[in-house]
């Protein structure tokens, strides 16, 4: 028997749904990519028994029949990784919907094989080796302006290292030039182009693991302030339909302080897509100025796109964050929805007739889990000069009904380290983001505080405990007044509810599609919070001099407290102070003069 | 081999099972038979049906019989491949027609001429080459058009139970839907899976009243109809919604009714198939399934027509968390829940604004489509009718002497709101202005507007507010 080459055909034995069984395999390698009929439909084996192999295929088999032809790759389902990612929005294996559409119009048909990155696009490279320099993988050998606010750097692939023999001029290039050549320290010859292929499921290498110590600012003022994430980190955002997953998502993906974000569409509605696509190149990003859109990277792999490349889709996204994570970058990706990506291995287990586990998903659901969030992180990047880089994954979950019992949240739970639990009750109250501000948390908040206290104001942490502590308080007063009415408490604890609902509704729910609130900086959500705890204070101390309190609350400040949200960026410092003056000006007179 | 070997090679007499909605053919090494083909069945009394392939290798394909299994056996009967996939064949005359489950004409005007033959199963819209959905289309239904604003494009299912009138509110959304200034070629898709024969009537019957008939074409898989013909009643459906909506620049409305019924159908072949089942027994995929029929919603960009759906779920025991509403919630664009408190009130529409959502009303409201105030207006009366009806649960509890003037006015609010605003007739036809308009009467019941109506912007209440109007401004019109 010959050694397996691209020209060995299997033969189609059975078809079931996006699971085909081929026979005559000998010499495929699990994982590998195989063409599967006449029409060369991609598919990646995910069983051998002998030389039979069970492939799961990335397009609809509707039509294909026992018999037909099944071609091997000898390569392991992988992304091309060079310049001209971002920007674009691929399908779950890497195919760029833009062009799809130019070959199969408004409908996406199958058996259209197009590579990932455009090959005739030119691009200004600039050298920053010279002949003769020796390079590790990982080590950077020029750059490309590839967005105004993103430079493409290209990297020796990991993996590879030698003596540079040839390193290409400034001047344009495409993708299939030659770079560079390589003579590495056996004394062979390598080229090197300006991309190269890296299969999905195999994490890039990195150099060490760092602390994570520093925050993912995301101008959310339930996440930075309460939950906050740290860079490298790792966040579920669980909720069922309508608990607003999707644009918690969205407003991460739009104001994150990442260089680049990789968000991934994973089996949910194709409008939200179209919206992304639609509204990023339009929304300015707030740290550069640039659109948004120029850090950006869609995969959209929509429910009713095939399954087994929903399935495919988290891999190709993770494994593009790691790739400008290797060249230094913060990065950012948010997957929504993981449960999607879990219900296609779901799936095509139960098409395997493997023994289910609970709720009949697979038996690795949880180690599947576990693999995808380890390839977060922040670390130190493989090469001579070793950079600091970071991925954040932030994983929206939709468990059925709501119920967050169900396996995938609670598997997803036992890994990461911040929980946004949305709450049904919230979002029926129309308090947005929907986020549950007692039931969430962060397990960074430790590492964070330093910094917080160091870049913020030395108060913060502490303003932050205080107001915990006073939304914790009203929960429990809140039972009460369910059951007695308000009138029964004693003022103390009527000042505890008012501020609390001045917390909940003035500070934590945030208008994402107001023009100057859906980003709200560190600085001002300290800001807010110290005038809402500062009117408490004033509230107690107005209360112990005689002041009713219902008349406190009625003051025209509570309304200006109100509106802090809505403050500009340019004029938050001098309007909060001023604010912040009055509130501690007002006496019991004051009060007095408004009853007559 | 040749073309008569062949011929022959796709007909076989070798049923091996016949379980439930499954046949199973021995196809011995020689049928080349393809995955989701179609294949006509004839019994020995010579009857003919319709299946499709659901699993096959060299030696066995197995089939689901669309039309029934009773009456088939394993020694006789005959199964011959078509040689392709489930296809339907369209045309504009099919407005007004009448046609089963299985798409066969069933009013006595014979069979149409089709302009083309599609497939049924359809191909996923690219995702950028999709428009995102900013139409605002009128219902003529308050708690619709300002709460929940439907949009051309999008899939907004109406979630309800037994006993509620959904079918009415279905019907009267088809009957009055219109685009505000526009005066385009719209159509109507009625898929009905498994409903009754007098529910089936009830919508024939009305778009014949309206004269909407000739705009409107019928699919109807009835109570008595095969159930497992239910999984491709919507799919026929909406290829001829894709056609006269893509080909033919119509504004089609599709109504899917019960697709708790359709969910039925699913589980029905997955058990047979010896599946392992997820949630309440309905098959792992079923999410998957559902998004193959509500992502055919929505607009393309360059090309005038859209596909806007209305799919009808009964909800079992009025569970919003059962498999169906729950999954069907993940991909729809919103919900609008038909609630059955309300209707025991003697409402009518009995739609509860509260758990239902429209997710695609941010971006189509306001000035130059509703009118400028409809966002704030529409937060405020949710805001209050939400805290009315906790504060109806606080008196049920401790009375009304401990609730302050303005908690007070909130409960007279949402009494208000119940009879003047959701309640309508089934025949009354609001304009958006007149639905904003009886908003601003019942905010105007508190003394203290800019306290009160926390939600709106202070310029919106001294523009809006029923005191403040001036003469010179005309209300009904987009532009303000």
């Amino acid at each position: 028997m010959t050694m397996a080459n691209s020209e060995q055909v299997g033969y189609i034995d059975r078809i079931s749904g996006p699971v085909v069984q081929a026979s005559n395999m000998l010499g495929s390698k699990l994982y590998d990519v195989a063409r599967v009929g006449e029409e060369k439909l991609v598919g990646e084996i995910i069983k051998l028994t002998e030389d039979l192999a069970t492939i799961q295929v990335y397009e609809s088999t509707d039509g294909l029949t026992p018999g037909e032809p099944v071609y091997l790759t000898n390569a392991p389902l992988s992304v091309e990784l060079g310049p001209g990612l971002i920007r674009q929005i691929f399908d779950g294996i890497q195919r760029p919907l833009p062009v799809i559409r130019e070959i199969s119009g408004d409908f996406i048909e199958r058996g259209i094989e197009i590579p990932g990155l455009d090959h005739k696009k030119l691009w200004d490279f600039a050298p920053s080796v010279k002949v003769g320099d020796k390079v590790l993988g990982g080590d950077i050998l020029g750059e490309i302006p590839e967005t105004p606010t993103v430079d493409f750097k290209l990297l020796v692939p990991p993996k590879i290292n030698g003596k540079i023999e040839f390193i290409a001029q400034r001047g344009d290039y495409n993708i299939d030039d030659t770079a560079a050549t390589l003579v590495t320290p056996s004394g062979d010859k390598v080229d090197l182009q300006f991309y190269h292929k890296w299969p999905v499921r195999q994490p890039r290498p990195y150099h060490s693991r760092l602390p994570s110590n520093i925050p993912l600012i995301t101008g959310q003022r339930i996440f930075d302030t309460f939950a906050p994430i740290a860079k490298g980190g790792t966040g579920a955002i669980p909720g069922g339909f309508g608990t607003g997953k999707t644009v918690s998502q969205h407003q991460l993906a739009k104001w994150s302080d990442a260089k680049i974000v990789v968000y991934v569409g994973c089996g949910e509605r194709g409008n939200e897509m179209t919206d992304v696509l639609q509204e990023f190149p339009r929304l300015v990003d707030p740290y550069t100025g640039g659109p948004l859109m120029d850090r950006t990277i869609l995969i959209a792999n929509t429910s009713n796109m095939p399954v087994a490349a929903r399935e495919a889709s988290v891999y190709t996204g993770i494994t593009l964050a790691e790739f400008f994570r290797d060249m230094g970058y913060d990065v950012a990706m948010m997957a929504d929805s993981t449960s999607r990506w879990a219900e296609a291995m779901r799936e095509i287990s139960g098409r395997l007739e493997e023994m289910p586990g609970e709720e009949s998903f697979p038996a690795y659901l949880a180690s599947r889990i576990a693999q995808y969030y380890e390839r977060a992180g922040r670390v130190l990047t493989i090469g001579t000069k070793q950079r600091e880089a970071s991925i954040t994954v932030v994983g929206a979950v939709s468990p059925p009904g709501g119920d967050f019992s169900e396996p995938v949240t609670q598997n997803t739970l036992r890994i990461v380290k911040v929980f946004w639990a949305l709450s049904k009750e919230l979002a029926s109250r129309r308090h947005f983001p929907a986020i549950d501000y007692l039931l969430s948390y962060t397990l960074y908040w430790s590492a964070l505080e330093d910094y917080y206290s160091q870049n913020v104001n030395p108060e913060f942490p502490e303003l932050r405990t205080q107001s915990l502590a006073l939304l914790q308080k009203d929960k429990e007063l809140q039972d009460i007044v369910a059951l007695v009415g308000p009138d029964a408490l004693p003022p103390s604890e009527k000042i505890i509810l008012e501020t609390a609902r001045m917390l909940k509704e003035d500070f934590l729910q945030q208008n994402a599609f107001h023009e100057s609130d859906s980003f709200c900086s560190l600085e001002k959500q300290y800001l807010m919070l110290k005038t809402i705890l500062r009117f408490y204070e004033k509230a107690k101390d107005l209360h112990r001099r005689g002041t009713n309190v219902a008349d406190i609350f009625e003051s025209d400040l509570v309304i200006r407290i109100a509106r802090m949200k809505y403050i500009e960026k340019s004029e938050v410092e001098t309007s909060l102070n001023e604010l912040m003056k009055e509130i501690d000006g007002l006496t019991p007179q004051n009060f007095e003069v408004e009853d007559k | 081999m040749t073309i008569k070997e062949r011929y022959e090679a796709r007909e076989f007499q070798t049923v091996t099972e016949v379980s439930g909605p499954l046949m199973f053919v021995n196809l011995r090494g020689m049928g080349e038979v393809s995955y989701g083909e179609m294949a006509e069945i004839t019994t020995t009394s010579g009857e003919r049906r319709r299946g499709q392939v659901l699993d096959v290798s060299k030696d066995l394909a197995i089939i689901q019989c669309f039309e029934g299994t009773s009456g088939l056996e394993t020694k006789d009967t005959i199964c011959r491949f078509l040689g392709e996939t489930m296809k339907i064949g369209v045309s504009k005359e099919m407005l007004g027609r009448v046609f089963n489950g299985r798409g066969e004409s069933i009013d006595g005007g014979g069979d149409i001429i089709p302009d083309k033959i599609l497939d049924v199963a359809g191909t996923p819209i690219n995702p950028s080459a999709r428009q995102y959905p900013k139409e605002f289309i009128e219902t003529g239904i308050s708690t619709i058009d300002t709460l929940l604003t439907l949009v051309r494009g999008q899939k907004l299912p109406l979630f309800s139970g037994s006993g509620l009138p959904h079918n009415m509110l279905a019907a009267q959304i088809a009957r009055q839907a219109k685009v505000l200034g526009t005066e385009e070629e719209f159509a109507v898709i009625f898929s009905a899976m498994g409903i009754t024969a007098d529910e089936a009537r009830f919508f024939r019957d009305d778009f014949e009243a309206t004269g909407a008939l000739d705009k409107v074409v019928l699919f109807l898989n009835l109570a008595d109809d095969p159930a497992i013909e239910r999984l491709l009643t919507p799919r026929l459906a909406l290829t001829v919604a894709e056609y006269l909506a893509y080909e033919h620049n119509y504004h089609v409305l599709v109504i899917l009714t019960d697709m708790t019924a359709y969910a039925e159908s699913l589980r029905e072949v997955a058990a047979a198939r010896s599946e392992v089942p997820s949630r309440r027994g309905y098959p792992g995929y079923m999410y998957s399934d559902f998004s193959t029929i509500y992502e055919r919603a929505g607009r393309i960009h360059d090309k005038k027509g859209s596909i806007t759906q209305i799919p009808i779920l009964t909800l079992p025991n009025y569970d919003i968390t059962h498999p169906v509403p729950d999954l069907t919630g993940y991909i729809t664009e919103g919900q609008v829940y038909v609630d059955v408190a309300l209707n025991r009130k003697g409402l009518y529409p009995p739609i509860n604004p509260l758990p239902s959502l429209s997710r695609l009303m941010k971006d189509t409201i306001g000035q130059g489509s509703t009118r400028s105030d409809h966002k704030f207006v529409s937060d405020q009366l949710y805001a209050l009718y939400a805290t009315g009806r906790d504060l109806r649960d606080l008196v049920a509890v401790v009375g009304d002497e401990s609730l302050s003037e303005t908690d007070k006015k909130i409960l007279e609010f949402a009494d208000l709101f119940e009879q003047r605003f959701i309640n309508q007739d089934y025949h009354e036809d609001r304009t958006i202005f007149e639905s904003l308009d009886i908003g601003w009467e019942m905010l105007s019941i508190f003394d203290d507007p800019h306290r009160v109506l926390k939600r709106i912007p202070s310029e919106i209440i001294d523009k809006f507010h029923m005191d403040k109007r001036d003469d010179k401004t005309d209300f009904n019109s987009v532009d303000i």
